[in-house]
């Protein structure tokens, strides 16, 4: 962890500009998918002890849906695409036109859908950074829960236990509004990936 | 009513609860919330602990309460400092899942069961007989243990909560 720990301002902008990119993309992505328009915050990079990862989601507890991606490729990490499991629902009837219920009982074929959009979403995000940093980049098969933030955003941080108790994360928020959508990304690169994506984008390297 | 108070474990994290106290972990998912409790002294420990073993750890000065091996010891430690003895101890736990089942076949994201399988081991090692677990599944818990009782409380969004 000692590098990461040493990280330049300037490469903490680097990484917010790594977010920035790719999120932009997966926001366009959603806009078309929705046919509306969809605004993104600006991202955020920070070294978060685990302790305060799930707390950026709402809380250990707070009930998220949750699509989790595994990053392979040249600068492996873990992404995952959380929703207001509320605001999913309303995503589902606009998107794919599916009869949904109004309560959070969530059928296979729905949760399918989910980690299609996420999938969707994470391809466009991880397509852009790979144009970008010339790095084969490809996202595993989506995986789909609802469940306690804590629990499932553990899964994110596995790399890093081995070495510390902090993990950097790249955080977007999707807005809307507030409407249909209510989304978050998180990046989370394995701690090796960071001096390959800082090499493919010309960053000095000490 | 006098409100219970609680003492908070977050993760890879450890601590004990005495005098009526409770103590509480939130969101486990694939971590193991390992309890101890000394029903003579109402004593209650608990670890959340995040990865099976330490003998993976990278860093040279690592956090105990991380791995299930280091974690162990050292909350006995805690106990035994607050006046708990080993012999009269016994454990609960609750946790280990595998959120993402699609994911099973990635030996890293099978982490919950080793964690589980780790602590059981260790405990073992120890002599302290479990006696009672909610572990595995596919869904997160918050536990809470009520040093009075020894009672451990399991909260999962879809199953409710459960005593043990």
């Amino acid at each position: 962890m000692s590098t990461l720990d040493k990280l330049a301002d300037f490469e903490m902008d680097v990484l917010k500009e790594v977010g920035n990119i790719g999120s932009g993309n997966a926001a366009t992505a959603l806009s078309t998918l929705l046919n509306k328009p969809v605004d993104m915050a600006v991202p955020k990079v920070s070294l978060v002890p685990f302790e305060e990862v799930a707390e950026r989601a709402g809380g250990a507890e707070e009930l998220v849906m949750a699509v989790f991606l595994r990053v392979e490729g040249e600068a492996p990490g873990n992404l995952f695409f959380l929703m207001n499991p509320v605001a999913a629902k309303k995503m589902l009837r606009r998107l794919a036109a599916m009869e949904v219920e109004e309560d959070l009982e969530y059928s296979d074929m729905e949760l399918s859908a989910i980690g299609e959009i996420g999938n969707i979403l994470a391809g466009s995000y991880l397509s852009s950074l790979a144009d970008l940093t010339k790095l084969s980049l490809a996202p595993s098969v989506p995986a789909v829960a609802m469940d306690m933030a804590g629990a499932v955003l553990v899964y994110g941080l596995m790399q890093y236990g081995e070495m510390g108790d902090t993990a950097l994360l790249i955080e977007t928020k999707f807005l809307d509004g507030g409407e249909v959508l209510d989304g978050q990304f998180f990046l989370i690169p394995d701690p090796e990936s960071f001096s390959t994506i800082f090499r493919s984008l010309g960053v000095p390297l000490e | 009513m006098i409100q219970q108070q609680v003492v908070k474990v977050g993760m890879a994290d450890l601590n004990i609860a005495l005098d009526g106290s409770a103590i509480r972990t939130t969101g486990l998912g694939s971590c193991v919330g390992l309890t101890l409790y000394d029903s003579e002294k109402r004593i209650g420990g608990m670890a959340h602990v995040m990865l099976p073993n330490s003998s993976i750890a990278r860093e040279a000065d690592f956090n105990r309460a991380k791995y299930a091996d280091t974690a162990l010891p050292l909350l006995i430690e805690e106990m035994q400092k607050a006046g708990a003895r080993l012999g009269r101890l016994s454990a609960k736990m609750a946790g280990g899942a595998q959120m993402f089942a699609a994911l099973s076949a990635n030996d890293s994201l099978r982490i919950g069961p080793r964690n589980v399988e780790s602590c059981t081991a260790v405990l073992a090692s120890y002599g302290i007989p479990i006696l009672a677990e909610d572990t595995g599944g596919s869904y997160g818990r918050t536990i809470e243990l009520d040093s009075g009782t020894g009672i451990l409380h399991v909260r999962s969004v879809q199953q409710g909560t459960k005593e043990l």
